[in-house]
This record gives C-alpha cells, structure tokens and sequence, in this order.
C-alpha cells in the first residue's frame, strides 16, 4: 500500500463528505441563491472527485469528462444568475 | 445583463470552447468523445455568448439559423449511411478510405466520422433553438 493509493482515498472520503453536506444545504437552502451557490458547489466536487477518481484508476480518459462537466457546470450557475438577476422566484 | 466581467471572459471562452468540441468531435472513434458531446459543447459556446450578448449578437455570429443547421446535420448523416449500399453492402455499413497527407502521413477517412459530423450539426441546432426559443420568449 504506497503513499499515493492512501491519499486518493483519503481524498475521494473528504470529496465524498463534502458532497453529503452540500447536498444538505441544496436541500434545506432557505432561499434559492443558497441552492444555486450549493449546485455550483457540488458540480465542482465532482469535478474533484472525478480527478481523484482518474489518479487512483490511473486512466487519463476521465479528465475530460472533467472538462465538460466544468463547462455545463459554469453555464448553469450563469444561467441561474440570469434568472436570479432579472428578479426570478426567490 | 451587462456584465463586464462576464462580457471579457466570454470573448476568450468562446474560441477555446468550440475549438475543445471540434477536438471531443475528432477523436470520437478511437476514445471517448463523439459528436453528441461535441455538439454539447459547440452549443454551449454560443448559448454562453447570448447569455453575455444577447440572443440577437448569438444568432448574428452562428450565422446560420439553427433549422438550417439541423437539415444539414441529418443530410450528413444519412449521406454517409447511404454510401455503403451504393458499393454492394448493407445500409450504415463503415466504410473507411485511407488518405497520406503531406506532413501528418496516413489519415483514415471513414463514413462513421461524417455520420458524427451530421450528429454534431444537428445537436448544435436542436440544443441552440430550445435556449434561443426559451430567451426570446420573455
């Protein structure tokens, strides 16, 4: 068990945490500017979670699902603070 | 919206995304990526230059109106299926020529990449219409 295996599981477990308690605060955000800074939040975790996730399988292939999922990922939070800036549902 | 912010980055984004999907669209066949991923991302270019710009800017640099991207895109496609009954084999088989060019040596040129260039144009078309028709409609 070398060095480089422990700390991408270490990782992947705080990403993992870090997941659960965003998506509480997705949940439970009391108004929507909550939930869209919680969705950005969690779009990048995963982004995070995939990388470790490529280093530990040692395939390259995953990074661009990184890419991609960045994009769409920052689109949305743009798009939601369009809807949010033009005075949509609080 | 007019943020400045936004305006700049969308300025230098937008060139690197579209060139990101030509390159999601090329390496299709040998590794992950394809036309629909492509096309997702080409679309998300110019959707994020109407966000900044507005939809009339969007519409004026795609140049082409999104319908016209679709029939192109599904005349491309069906184009390319249609070759392989024209050489005696089922429809939609691949047929794969292979060209030397000077300086990149052997390149293979298939049917299947112009059946994902039809799936590129028509994902950029269908995806553009739904967000242009959804902005225009306010």
């Amino acid at each position: 068990m070398n060095i480089l295996s422990v700390t991408v599981n270490l990782v992947i477990m705080m990403l993992g945490a870090a997941l659960v308690i965003s998506c509480i605060r997705l949940f439970r955000g009391p108004t929507l500017p909550d939930r869209v800074v919680a969705l950005d939040l969690v779009a990048t975790l995963v982004v995070g979670l995939i990388a470790a996730y490529a280093i530990a399988t040692n395939q390259s292939v995953f990074l661009i699902d990184a890419i991609v999922l960045t994009v769409i990922a920052f689109l949305g939070t743009v798009a939601f603070a369009y809807y949010i800036g033009k005075g949509g549902l609080p | 919206m007019t943020s400045l912010i936004l305006r700049t980055a969308t300025l230098y984004m937008q060139p690197i995304l579209l060139m990101f999907s030509v390159f999601l669209l090329l390496r299709g066949h040998n590794e992950p990526g394809g036309g629909f991923t492509g096309g997702l991302v080409g679309a998300a270019a110019f959707s994020l230059y109407a966000f900044a710009y507005g939809v009339l800017e969007s519409r004026r640099k795609l140049r082409a109106d999104p319908h016209t991207l679709i029939g192109c895109g599904l005349l491309v496609a069906v184009g390319s299926a249609t070759i392989a009954p024209l050489m005696g084999r089922p429809f939609m088989t691949g047929a794969w020529w292979e060209m030397h060019l000077p300086g990149f040596g052997a390149v293979h040129l298939g049917t299947p990449m112009f059946f994902d260039i039809g799936v590129y144009l028509v994902v950029i078309g269908v995806t553009l219409l739904i967000i242009y028709s959804m902005a225009e409609e306010e």
